[in-house]
């Protein structure tokens, strides 16, 4: 594991609430299915925004962007 | 159509609006009316024999029938939401292209059950799921509102995809008598929209896997169900103020026909009133070109800008009809207070209230503020 995707797995399991230990995750689990709610998703985003100093623009805050640990990275 | 819908709201679903409303009964012959000239199949594309009307038109149809009879309106707009979830995101199953064709023919009347006992108003989360046994199914859900279940044939439920899914892995699936079974629950002695009668049922189904639509519910909600939901409802309060409007209107000309040559003081709050409804009518058209406009781009259709301004839409309008209506009432005076007049306004009144709370602005607010936080553009 990388640091950027340690990271990533860090804040989902902080912030994604979800059923399943983030750990666990394959890097293609559809987040969503995996328990991810809209609600949720918004504070992955924020957190992640926080981590790596950047903001996701406009066109990136779509429900696929947010759908696998796969698709955050990209 | 709209000539069609305006004929069932003048002739029959007008003059039955006092009764529904007195006795809390579903407006049968609005809705049989309605059924009888078609309308029930309003936006059924027309391969399969419907009218393939758009939710532009939608909007003009509920807003006319909002007129007459807020709550035969709120029925047909019900029903036209599910229609449309089945119609865009159905149709590429046999089955469900069947069952538009049954639809057209039988003239059926879908209801919705999404709302559910422990998930505190969440439509995005379900605690019933959808057992399945080979090509079967089965499902029992403790719906705390299925409006108009008592006379409905058939209803869309949400349900978690399988007994292991998460809340919100949620599918959609038509269930149909005879696999279908509603015990009522509770019931719906209302402030206003008397005639919905959302009482709350225990569904329980059987079927077949091929009534669950091939598509998540997510998306279906994201793209379809909700904005749909926020364009018919406001379209109908819309109507539900126009025709308060009307009224004052009609006071108003009697008024100034008393006193020929002034215009009458009552006059000026109406010119303000009117200012006030125009910018409500505005606003619907320019959500119903937006979502128009986006239909066929599920990247923009599922934007937080369109959530956003979809919101936004049900929440102006929600607000906006109140103020709107208590204009009329204080032009109409004592003779807008009372019940048994021409220039009543209270139905309207009540009825309207039922605009913020259903579902209530708060939770909608709330999902905005969250949305809020990561949105970028202006």
């Amino acid at each position: 594991l990388d640091q950027t995707e340690l990271a990533i797995r860090t804040i989902i399991g902080q912030f994604g609430r979800l059923a399943a230990d983030a750990a666990s995750l394959d890097d293609s689990s559809d987040l969503y299915e995996a328990g991810l709610t809209s609600h949720a998703s918004v504070n992955v985003m924020l957190a992640l925004e926080d981590e790596f100093d950047l903001e996701f623009p406009e066109r990136m805050l779509r429900r696929a962007t947010f759908s696998s640990i796969a698709t955050i990275r990209d | 159509l709209a000539e069609r819908v305006r004929r069932v709201g003048a002739e029959v679903a007008g003059p039955a609006a006092d009764s529904v409303d007195r006795d809390a009964r579903f407006p049968r012959e609005g809705i049989d009316a309605l059924r009888a000239a078609g309308l029930l199949a309003a936006y059924v594309p027309p391969e399969y024999g419907g009218s393939g009307c758009t939710v532009s038109d939608l909007s003009v149809l509920c807003r006319t029938l909002g007129e007459f009879c807020a709550s035969t309106a709120m029925v047909f707009a019900m029903h036209q939401i599910q229609v449309a979830c089945i119609v865009r995101h159905g149709a590429t199953s046999p089955f469900f292209r069947d069952y538009l064709q049954d639809l057209v023919r039988d003239g059926r009347l879908i209801a919705s059950a999404t709302t559910e006992a422990g998930v505190g108003g969440d439509l995005r989360s379900s605690v019933c799921a959808v057992e399945t046994d080979g090509d079967q199914f089965r499902l029992e859900k403790n719906a705390t509102v299925i409006s108009y279940g008592e006379h409905v044939d058939d209803v869309l439920a949400t349900a978690r995809r399988g007994p292991d899914a998460s809340p919100n892995d949620q599918v959609l699936v038509l269930v149909r008598r005879p696999g279908l079974d509603l015990k009522p629950n509770g019931t719906w002695d209302t402030l206003g929209m008397r005639g919905t009668c959302s009482l709350g049922f225990l569904l329980t189904a059987t079927g077949r896997v091929d009534q669950i639509i091939p598509v998540p519910f997510s998306d279906i909600s994201n793209l379809t169900m909700l904005p749909v939901s926020h364009i018919v409802w406001s379209s109908l309060w819309l109507g539900i103020a126009t025709d308060a409007v009307n009224r004052a209107r009609s006071y108003v000309r009697l008024s100034a026909r008393k006193t020929p040559g002034t215009v009458p003081p009552a006059a000026v709050r109406l010119a303000e009133v009117y200012v006030a409804l125009g910018e409500i009518a505005a606003t619907v058209e320019s959500a119903v070109r937006d979502y128009e406009a986006n239909l066929d781009d599920a990247d923009a259709m599922a934007s937080l800008g369109m959530a956003i301004r979809m919101n936004n839409l049900k929440v102006s309008v929600s607000r906006g009809v109140l103020d709107v209506i208590a204009g009329a009432l204080s032009i109409c005076g004592i003779l807008g207070y009372k019940n048994d007049s021409p220039f009543s306004v209270g139905r309207h009144l009540r009825d309207a209230h039922s605009a913020s709370l259903m579902v209530h602005n708060d939770r909608i607010l709330a999902h905005t503020a969250a949305l809020l936080c990561v949105y970028k553009d202006a």
